[in-house]
Formats: C-alpha cells, structure tokens, sequence
C-alpha cells in the first residue's frame, strides 16, 4: 500500500524533519509575539478555553441562585452583572475566538497555503482578545460592579450608570466590544484574503472544503455587519461619557435605533458563529461514514447564501419593540426563509449518514449529537420566527431555552467535536478515547438537563433575567440548576484528556482518519510552513466513495 | 503564470468559475483582485491591495451606520436645531477648505502617475501638496468646532454633527499620518522599484476619505428644513 502516494501528490518517504521533539522543546513559542497561523490557532483556543470556564462560572453562580424561587445567593445588581457578563464573555471572548482559532489552524492547511495572508496582522488580531476579555473581566472589580443591562445593553438601561462614577463598568463593557470588534475585523480581512488567494493549484472554489466555504462567508459576515456593532457601540460611548443624546429619550434620542443596529450585526453573528459548526460537521461526518458529502455543491452554495439573507430578517428580534405592523410581517416571512438553507444542510447529513458503515468514535458523536440538538434549536427557531408565538414567549426562558441549544448544544458540542478530531494534527498525538466518551456523554446529558426545562418554563411564562420567581416555577429550575452542574463536570474528563494526550499521548500518524482534506496530507504536527511541498490539487472534495478503486489507502476503515 | 503545468492548466480551464466565457465578462482591473481558479502564489502586492480594499469596505460599513442614524434621526425629529442655537452654518471657510479638500483627489491621482512614469521629485511635491491640503481641511474643522455655538450634548443636532465631522476628520488625520510615512519612505533608494501598492491603497483611502466627505458635506450644510 503506497502511503505516499495521496490523491496523486507526491509526498517525501519520511516524515517531516521539523521532528516532534523538536517543536516540544518549543512550548515556550505560544507565549509570545508569533506569526504561524498554527500557534495562533492553538493560543486562541486555549485562551478561549479559559474564557470558557470564566464563562462557565459565572453561569452556574446564576444558576445556584436560581434553585431557590427567593432571591437569596446574591444580590440584585450583581445577579445582573453575573448574566451580563456570563452572555458576554461567552459569545465575544469563547464563540467567535475558538472558531477563529480553530479556523485559523485549519483553513490554511485545507487550502495548502503556508499561512494565513498577513501573519503580523494575524498575530494583532490575536493578542487585542486577551486584552478585551481582560477589560471585561475586570470591570468586577469596578466600583459599582461590572455592566448590568444583558448582552444587547440596550439603553437607556444602559445609559443609567448606577455608581455615578465617571469609570464604570458600562464603559468598560463598550470598550471591551470595542477592542474585540476591531480584533475581529482585522481577521476578517486575513481570512477572506487567505481564501481568494493563497489556494494552492488546482484548489478551485468548489474544491473548497465546506469548513473553508463556511469561513469565507462568516468572515464576510463579520466585514460587512460587524461595524454596525462597532458604530453602535461608539455612539452610545458618545451618550455614555460625551453627554451625547443618540439614544436618550428625554432628549429626543432614539433606543429602537440602538435595537435596529445591534441586531443588524448580532443577527447575522449567529451564523458568523454556526456556519463554521456546519463547517466541522461537514469535515467530520463524512470521515466518519466513508460517504461523500451529500449534494456538495448545494451544501455550499446554501452557505454563501446567507451573507445577503442574513442582512434581512434582524427585526425578528424586535417584533415586540413597537416595530410598525407592515415590518413585522416582512421580516416574519424573511425569517422562515432561513429555514430553507438550514434545511438544505440538515437532509445532506442525513442523506450522508444514511445507510453508512458508522465509526462512532468521539468527534462522530460530538457531531452526531450537535446536529440533532441544532434540529431542537432549529424547529424551536422557527417557531420563534412565527411573530404571533414569539409575541408570547418573547423575554421569557423560552428564548433563553431556543438560544442555548444553539450556542451549547449546537456549537460547543461541535466545537468539542473538532477539537477531537483536529487534535491529533495539532499535537501529533492521539487523545483517549475513553475519556472522550465520558466528555461526550456527560455533555449530551448534562446540556439537555440544564436547557430543556426552559422551553416549558417559558411556555408558562416564566420571564429572563430574575433572579426570583413565582415558587410554581421551582421544579423545572431546580433540574436545570442540577444540568449546569453536570455541565460543570463535564469539562473535566475533557481537561484531564487534552493536558494527559498532550504530553504522553500515544504518537498519530499523518491522516489517522483516513481523511481525504489536504491537512491530513502532511505530518502531524506539520513543519514549519504547512507542506515539504506545495501540494497540486486534481480531486473533488469528500472524495470517500471511491476508496476500493482509485485510493486504496484510504479503504480499510 | 506562475509555476504553472499544463496539468494545472486543465484543471483551471474545468473549473465552473473559469469557463472562458465568464471570463469574457470580468473586467481586468476585477480579475486582478479577485483571482478566479485555484493556484495563486507570489502575487504579493495584488493580495496586499486586495486586503486593504476589504478593510475599507468594512470602514465604509461603519460610515453607512453613522449616516443612516443621522438621516433616520433627522428625518423623524419635531426640532432638529434647539431655538437659541445657530447651528452649522456653512461659511466662507468650509466652502473652501471643502474644495481643497476635494482637489486633493485631483492632485493625488498626479502624483500616484508621476510615480509610475518614475518622476520621483514630482511625485514627492505632488504629494507632499496633498499632504499640505489635508492640513489645511483639518485646521479649518478644528477652527469651526471651536466657533460653534453648540457641543456635543445639544440635542440631537449637536451628537450627530461632532460624530460625522469628528470620525472624518480622524480619517482625514489617520490618512496624513499614513501619506507622510509614504513620503518619507521615498527616500529609502529603490523602494519604489519593485512596485508601490502602498502609495496606491493609500491614495484609495484618500480617495474614499474625500467622496465620503461629498456625502457628509450635502447632508450637513445643504440639507434644510
Ligand atoms: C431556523 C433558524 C432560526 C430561527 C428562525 C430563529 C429565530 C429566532 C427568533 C425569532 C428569536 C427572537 C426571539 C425573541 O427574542 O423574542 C431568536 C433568538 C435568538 N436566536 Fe434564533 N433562530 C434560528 C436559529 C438560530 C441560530 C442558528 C442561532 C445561533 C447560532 C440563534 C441564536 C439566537 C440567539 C442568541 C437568540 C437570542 C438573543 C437574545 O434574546 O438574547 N438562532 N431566534
Ligand atoms: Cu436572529
């Protein structure tokens, strides 16, 4: 069996010379100022990872108070700091940077590109997220406390300032945003410029693995609707600190502006944040089947479809905010549309799962777990859209329920999931199953625990952002508090399987999947510039099906 | 083309987006910066020019916020000037420092030829000319905020018009900083041999900087009522 030979691009007999030892001893280098997109990519995952757990935290001191229908753990202003700041850090500071980070490690290496196109610049970008999270965080310990009015901050909650003190924790949460949006930008413009242009030969567009396709649009996303965020945020600064009225009423401002824009960035972010997760379900469920991706080109073509759609349906966030009625009804129906390309993506992984010779190994069921919780979010998100329904549920938990089965359930299990199946490249070591199982299963367990009794606590009316509560709601919540713990748990068999693989894990080969993408044609870890040689390209993408015949290597899984 | 078999070849000439008929239709200066087919190494400048075109397309984005809430707001409120106030009125000075401000364009897209027909001293008075009329936009901004009878916290007239003038008016400066580093780098000998991406993507921000101008000035002084 030539091992070498790998969709006909010639790779040398032996492994690369950039040895692992060697790249052991430098541990020290995701430290400091580097410009390889494949440190950056792990320095910002672990950094999102430690977010993660802050993150993490914070959600399980709310939910602690919230065993108890008396608000009795802490108090008031700082229960609304904890959720303000758990959404925040949760979706700035682990969402959007571990995907970046993720991204960042693999999209150059599934292009056969040597890096990302403007490294220093990559490395900028990094380094502003450290330094945004930490302005976040730190605003605790503000007099006053941390900001208090949700993620969406909208005024003029926002603008009431509690302490009075010039230096404030709304301030420093607008700052933080601030300095993350612009990291963000910067790696837009890296990512989207990496894709058009350093594809290796023959790397045509629809070549593109989905992951890659799913990048292009999300940074395009974030290009086009992230400085509505920025804007926003830099008028209500002005409010904030200048005395500026854009968003005051008393002085003929305008709040539903401020609505208007946040959600036309903060829509479209949600698929900034799931088109990567279908991006790695797309890499990983083939692999696991041994099928082609079902209907690729519609796949893809369904993903870039969403950087104009996504721009249209932001007022489905605002159908209770006095939005006129022509409006509502307009965006109600643009909302639905979305379902179609969902949908066009759920029937290719089941198409392709469908009758296949399954490895359930434990990136499989991280995936095979996220797309049938993101069915739940889906199904709940259309119902959502349905203006009358939302009408009802809206501010209750029935939208915090629809939200985390999309930002746990769906994209960390998923996030979970690729760094199991990336891990062997980034480490060159192979994880512990049996460890990863239990992650997986604690996980699926633990996250419909803590989630699913939101949506009847919200269909009963249960409203977001207390901390006391109508004693009838007790039951419901007393499970979902017992979820978050499990939750909590969960995260140490994974943090015991990375540190322990990491260090003594057993060696991986180059493509311990039998993958077809180009990042499991070079060693793991790969050299220092990605490839030995810059490969030549002459095969479609998920090309699995024909293993027996044209790759043999690839048939014995 | 670079590093290019006939292998390669074939496989560009396959691919859906490379039908020579498309092809047809894409103006040079389009495939320039958005390479179609796979395979493009070594056309370093093209990428950099590519990159900075992407940032000024997300910087454009933030602008249209800026001046949709401005239209949005103006357009819905009972009073836009607060009685006893005068408001931005266009004088003498702003119509001038306007149309300075406006023929730098004319005097940049000089330079950005004198360069290219390798006319270095020209280039760099030319240049240093738009620098100078940059300046002189700004001073005039910075006297006119002074004159106003008003700040930022009156009304909504107030926020607006210290938003508008006052993030142009940092690009107008972030674009000086950048031009002067660009004249400065003119005397390093012979770093404007192998190509001058630099001097093109800042004479487009310059560019970009002045039509939004256009936009602001109609909006600010011209629009009554
Ligand atoms: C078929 C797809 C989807 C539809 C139709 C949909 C619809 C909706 C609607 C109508 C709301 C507003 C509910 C309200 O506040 O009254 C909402 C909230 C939300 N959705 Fe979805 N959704 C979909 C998928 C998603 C996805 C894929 C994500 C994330 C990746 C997501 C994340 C969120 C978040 C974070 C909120 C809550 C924001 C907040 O109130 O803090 N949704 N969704
Ligand atoms: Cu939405």
């Amino acid at each position: 069996m030539p091992n070498n030979l790998v969709h006909g691009v010639t790779l040398p007999e032996s492994e690369s010379k950039h040895t692992l030892a060697e790249s052991e001893k430098n541990w020290r280098r995701y430290f400091t100022f580097n410009t390889d997109h494949k440190v950056i990519g792990v320095q910002y995952l672990v950094t999102a990872f430690t977010f993660f757990l802050i993150g993490g935290l914070l959600a399980m001191i709310v939910r602690a108070e919230l065993i108890t229908p008396a608000s009795d753990l802490v108090d008031r202003p700082f229960y609304n700091s904890l959720f303000t700041i758990h959404g925040t850090v949760m979706i700035f500071l682990w969402i959007i940077p571990s995907i970046a980070g993720l991204s960042n490690y693999v999209v150059p290496l599934a292009i056969g590109a040597k890096d990302m196109a403007f490294p220093k610049l990559n490395a900028i970008g990094f380094w502003l997220v450290p330094v945004g999270g930490i302005v976040l965080i730190s605003s605790f310990f503000l007099p006053g406390g941390a900001a208090q009015a949700g993620w969406w901050n909208y005024p003029p909650l926002s603008l009431q300032n509690p302490s009075g003190n010039i230096i404030n924790g709304e301030l420093f949460w607008i700052l933080s945003i601030v300095i993350l949006g612009i990291s963000s930008i910067m790696t837009a413009v890296n990512f989207v410029t990496t894709i058009v242009w350093l594809r290796a030969p023959g790397m045509t567009y629809f070549r593109l693995p989905i992951l890659v396709w799913a990048t292009l649009t999300a940074q395009l996303m974030q290009l086009i609707y992230l400085p509505a965020l920025t804007g926003v945020a830099l008028m209500l600064l002005a409010d904030l600190t200048l005395g500026a009225n854009f968003f005051r009423p008393t002085a003929q401002g305008d709040p539903v502006l401020y609505q208007h824009l946040f959600w036309f960035y903060s829509h479209p972010t949600v698929y900034v944040w799931v088109l990567p997760i279908f991006g790695i379900f797309s890499e990983i469920i083939p692999a696991f089947t041994r099928n082609p991706l079902f209907g690729y080109r519609s796949v893809a073509l369904a993903t870039i479809s969403f950087v104009p759609i996504t721009g249209f349906v932001w007022a489905h966030h605002m159908f209770a905010s006095g939005t006129p009625e022509w409006l509502r009804i307009l965006f109600m129906f643009s909302t639905e549309l979305v379902a179609i390309p969902t949908g066009i993506k759920v029937f290719a992984w089941t198409a392709t799962i469908w009758k296949s010779k399954l490895h359930l190994e434990t990136p499989m069921l991280f995936a095979m777990g996220g797309v049938m919780m993101f069915l739940f979010a889906g199904i709940t998100g259309v119902m959502l859209g349905a203006m009358p329904f939302d009408l009802h549920v809206n501010n209750t938990y029935f939208i915090v329920g629809h939200f985390h089965y999309i930002v746990y359930n769906t994209i960390t299990m998923a996030l979970f999931g690729g760094i199991y199946y990336w891990f062997p490249k980034i480490s060159g070591r192979m994880y512990l199953e049996g460890l990863g199982k239990l992650h997986f299963w604690l996980t699926f367990i633990g996250a419909n625990l803590c989630f699913f009794p939101m949506f009847p606590l919200g269909l009963q009316g249960m409203v977001r952002r207390i901390s006391s509560y109508d004693p009838q709601y007790v039951d419901w919540n007393i499970l979902a508090s017992l979820g978050s713990f499990l939750l909590g748990v969960s995260i140490l068999p994974f943090i015991a399987n990375i540190a322990f693989s990491w260090l003594q894990g057993k060696k991986a080969t180059k493509n311990p999947w039998l993958a077809t993408g180009l990042e499991w044609t070079t060693s793991s870890p790969p050299p220092k510039e990605n490839f030995e040689e810059i490969p030549v390209v002459d095969f479609p993408p998920y090309d699995y099906g024909r293993d027996k015949y044209s790759h043999p290597h690839l048939a014995n899984r | 083309m670079e590093n290019s078999t006939p292998d390669i070849q074939r496989i560009k000439d396959e691919s859906p987006f490379n039908l020579p008929k498309l092809r047809k239709y894409f103006p040079a200066w389009l495939r320039n910066f958005l390479p179609i087919g796979g395979g493009h190494h070594h056309r370093e400048e093209e990428k950099t020019l590519f990159g900075f075109l992407a940032f000024l397309i997300s910087e454009s984005f933030i602008f249209a916020v800026f001046i949709i809430s401005y239209i949005a707001l103006r357009a819905t409120a009972e009073t836009w000037i607060p009685p006893g106030v005068k408001g931005p009125e266009m004088s003498a000075q702003t119509l001038l420092s306007s149309i300075i401000l406006l023929s730098s364009s004319i005097v940049i897209y000089f330079a950005e030829r004198a360069l290219k027909k390798r006319k270095i001293a020209r280039f760099r008075l030319l240049w240093l000319m738009t620098v100078l009329m940059g300046a002189f936009f700004l001073y005039a901004e910075v006297k006119e905020w002074l004159g106003n009878d008003f700040s930022p916290s009156t009304g909504l007239l107030g926020s607006t018009y210290y938003l508008l003038t006052g993030f142009h008016g940092l690009h107008v400066a972030v674009g000086i900083i950048l031009l002067t580093a660009m004249l400065i780098r003119s005397f390093i000998p012979r770093i404007y041999q192998k190509g001058h991406y630099g001097v093109t993507a800042i004479s487009l921000f310059w560019h970009f900087v002045d039509v939004l101008w256009i936009v602001l000035f109609s909006l600010i002084y011209l629009w009554r009522g």
